[in-house]
């Protein structure tokens, strides 16, 4: 493939993320392994579900006393919020307009670092409660499914950096192309995963 | 970038061979490293076996201890399945699947590259455990509340060690996929793919639904031992039934996983030497999605005894039953292939009609164990080790050994001996039956599953020192093999195209071993058996071009995959000592440094590949064609 090619709005393609045969593959590749991610976080909701609440005797932990929802809705507008302005970027990136998508693909990072940083806060916040890792098997199931989504979150941010600093100087091209575009597939897969651990988890935890 | 480098025939220096081998991502040779690694585990298990039907071979014996046992037999069952007959399978599928469907090579070379290195890590990281501390102990299926309670090291060699190999294995399904569903060549619909690509596609699917769950597993388990973590502690609110759910979740699709490749490799056979096409293609088509399919559905009739309730147990019982039928189908197409075909009895050949029979046995106990209330019975019992050596090594290591010796020449270029061959088949055969058919009346007796040893007089002792006797035998078949191997390397006589003068489908077109391209031009595919039908038409080169000779794009080496890999195994052994040594925690944070970097590198560097020139495959294909007159 030659990176070396001109492109300019005209005569960049409707579908640059699917341009190539590598691009095609990776399309396809990529969808697949979501597929996968999506049984694992099946597998990981399964069990929390099974194990929600199970503390051993003399432990009081519980959804409804441990979970707040101001906190968990400001966390789901943020990252709701950045699923949108990674769609944003992707119209930037059909139309070939370089800089608009940087732009807007930062926005949806800083979103995610928020985000991030909510659920930081949160488990810290859990943890001085004394609702530690090795609390319960409540405890246990709970922090490996939300802290499976927000390492998730954080190795989406690594990805998404290394490819706006990468590309800063060169624009897009074919190549490239392909791997904003699976970033941005990544990007909303975490935030249906995040929809639904916010009604599985937390929702329910309270409400239900 | 790359010249003459990687054409045919240039003399290497160690160093660089051994270069070439660690940054390879061309799909031959990584169908033969999985060989070599698969092989290599594959004797490893079969030692094991060896030493527990030593220890079983009289009462009351005391060759090995009661708690060395335990360590065999639950090495030989992970070994047998994670690192041999897996990796064995995906040596065939890497070497021969783009070849059938016209391709260059897969659709991500680097990552293919990736899942043999993290296999072979994997399997290297539990292996280890024989020389460090204590080797797993608590089966190959681990149950919660033994893996929870073993003390030693063992179990997170088992955890660690299965995730990294694990992960290997995702990564190839999801490559098989891509590569079988975009890179076809033109006219390959999928009612044309052959058998065993069809079979590997589905295979692949399950891989990619099966292996998450066990993922998850092995993180439970990790974080139970080693971080703290309550999943299966019942004290701190577990449940150790939530690990053999999530493990048969995983583990029943995994029978098919591997026996779905067996039954496609076995469908290439029966009609290669029948010299007929395959009978009933599209419902073997079906057939093979319908199991894949029901695959998933079956888990818990591993868990009859768990008590799920007989709501729960009926269901599953009627599922598992259902299988019976699509693999009845497959049993009739086979059948029906050799009906009216003039059939020759090569090694292979036997190999399938051996399979029929052996196959159909581990079936019917199948169905057997699949009525819920017999299986009360038979729950725990050496009826159930017999049952799956039925299926795995009847259908699994049957096909394993066929495709060896089919697929030989074409990896290798030179062909096995039939005489060898077949002196291997009958061995192993023999052996293999006179192994576990009476395991089936041992288990009826009352002999339970994994018992150490046994007391004299409870009719237990002459049915042991048989099947000990079996086990001797297939040892020795696999032995011949070995020794057939080497005999044939050194003779190194060459053979052309199409060795078994029947091959029917593309691999059997081009030259054995081909060009590290394939095709010098991608192939047109007209119907089923396509390189049969251009033989029918007298088309001496095998196939028809779609495309004039031009520029081919071809993926770089890259020694990433190796680094990547290294970086968790090192990250493995940090995890683990991290409690008692003040160097595990460094140690697993560097190691997932490195791969990360190792990660990070890939995203940053860009991968372009390189074109051979058309001058260059010209002057390849002549070479190619001068060595070939000159052997003949």
């Amino acid at each position: 493939m030659d990176l070396n090619t001109k492109f300019t709005a005209k005569s960049w393609p409707d579908h640059p993320e699917t341009a190539t045969m590598e691009a095609k593959n990776k399309f396809v590749g990529f969808w697949l392994f979501l597929g996968g991610e999506t049984i694992l976080f099946a597998t990981l909701f399964a069990t929390y579900l099974a194990l929600r609440n199970s503390v051993p005797s003399g432990n009081d932990f519980s959804t409804d006393t441990l979970f707040e929802l101001p906190l968990v809705f400001v966390m789901t507008m943020l990252l709701l919020t950045s699923s949108l302005t990674s769609v944003y970027a992707m119209y930037h990136m059909k139309n070939y307009n370089f800089k608009a998508m940087q732009l807007w693909l930062a926005i949806t990072g800083f979103l995610g670092l928020g985000f991030l940083g909510f659920e930081v806060y949160e488990f810290t916040h859990y943890i001085h409660l004394g609702f530690t890792y090795g609390n319960s098997a409540f405890s246990s199931a709970f922090y490996t499914l939300v802290g499976t989504h927000g390492l998730h979150v954080a190795i989406g941010l690594v990805w998404l950096s290394l490819l706006i600093l990468r590309n800063a100087r060169r624009g897009l091209n074919l190549y490239n192309a392909t791997k904003y575009y699976t970033f941005s597939l990544y990007w909303h897969f975490i935030d249906v995963v995040w929809v639904f651990i916010f009604t599985v988890v937390y929702l329910m935890g309270v409400v239900g | 970038m790359t010249t003459a480098a990687n054409t045919v025939a240039q003399k290497k220096g160690f160093g660089a061979t051994l270069w070439d081998w660690l940054t390879t991502v061309d799909h031959k040779k990584i169908g033969i490293l999985y060989l070599i690694g698969g092989g290599f585990f594959f004797v490893l298990g079969g030692i094991e076996a060896l030493m527990i039907r030593l220890q079983l071979l009289v009462p009351n014996n005391d060759f090995v201890s009661a708690g060395f046992f335990n360590e065999l037999i639950t090495m030989h069952g992970t070994t047998m399945i994670f690192l041999a007959a897996m990796p064995l399978l995906f040596g065939f599928m890497n070497a021969i699947v783009p070849l059938q469907i016209g391709a260059r090579d897969v659709a991500f070379p680097f990552i293919n590259s990736l899942g043999f290195w993290m296999f072979f890590f994997g399997g290297l990281f539990l292996n280890l455990s024989w020389f460090i501390d204590a080797a797993p102990d608590a089966g190959w299926t681990s149950y919660a509340s033994l893996s929870i309670a073993s003390t030693g090291h063992g179990i997170d060699f088992y955890a660690i060690g299965l995730q990294i190999a694990g992960a290997g294995t995702l990564m190839a399904g999801i490559n098989f996929l891509v590569t079988i569903i975009n890179m076809r060549a033109p006219g390959m619909t999928y009612m044309r793919m052959p058998l065993f690509t069809w079979t590997t596609f589905v295979a692949s699917a399950l891989i990619l639904f099966a292996f998450p769950p066990l993922t998850v597993g092995l993180f439970f388990l990790t974080f139970d031992r080693m971080f703290g973590g309550n999943f299966f502690h019942v004290d701190g609110g577990g449940n150790t039934i939530i690990w053999e759910h999530i493990f048969w979740i995983f583990g029943h699709p995994e029978v098919y996983i591997l026996v779905l490749p067996s039954f496609g490799i076995f469908s290439e056979i029966f009609s290669i030497f029948s010299r007929k096409r395959l009978f009933g293609y599209s419902a073997m088509v079906f057939a093979t999605v319908l199991i894949g399919f029901l695959g998933f559905m079956v888990w818990a009739h591993h868990m009859f005894t768990v008590g799920l309730g007989p709501t729960a147990n009926a269901i599953f019982a009627v599922a598992t039953m259902a299988i019976a039928v699509p693999t009845g189908v497959k049993i009739f197409n086979w059948l029906l292939t050799m009906w009216g075909g003039s059939i020759r009895i090569t090694t292979p050949m036997l190999y399938a009609l051996g399979f029929i029979p052996s196959f159909v046995m581990g079936g019917v106990t199948g169905v057997q164990q699949g009525a819920a209330p017999l299986d009360y019975q038979l729950h725990d019992s050496y009826f159930i080790v017999a049952h799956f050596h039925y299926v795995i090594v009847g259908g699994v290591v049957l096909a394993i050994l066929a495709a060896t010796h089919l697929y030989w020449p074409k990896m290798f270029g030179t062909m096995l001996s039939e005489k060898l061959g077949k002196v291997t088949f009958w061995f192993f055969f023999i052996g293999f039956h006179m192994t576990f058919f009476l395991q089936h009346f041992l288990g009826l007796m009352g002999m339970p599953r994994r018992v150490w040893t046994y007391n004299k007089d409870q009719g237990w002792d002459l049915f042991n020192a048989i099947s000990s006797v079996g086990a001797l035998l297939m040892a020795i078949g696999v032995i011949v093999l070995v020794i057939n191997i080497i005999m044939t390397t050194a003779k190194n006589e060459r053979v052309g195209n199409d060795p078994w003068e029947d091959g029917r489908t593309l691999e059997w077109a081009i030259p054995s071993p081909p060009p590290f391209y394939n095709f010098p031009q991608t192939p047109l595919v007209r119907g089923l058996d396509t390189f049969w039908i251009e033989k029918k038409e007298g088309n001496k080169r095998g196939y028809i071009a779609a495309e004039p000779i031009s520029d081919i794009h071809m993926p770089n080496g890259s020694f990433i995959p190796f680094v990547m890999t290294l970086g968790l195994f090192i990250a493995g052994f940090g995890a683990m000592f991290r409690l008692e040594h003040s160097w595990g925690l460094p140690v697993l944070i560097g190691g997932l440094v490195l791969t990360f970097l190792a990660m990070a590198t890939r995203s940053i560097k860009d991968d372009l590949g390189f074109y051979v020139t058309k001058d260059e495959i010209i002057r390849t294909e002549k070479e190619i064609l001068r060595s070939e007159r000159g052997s003949n």
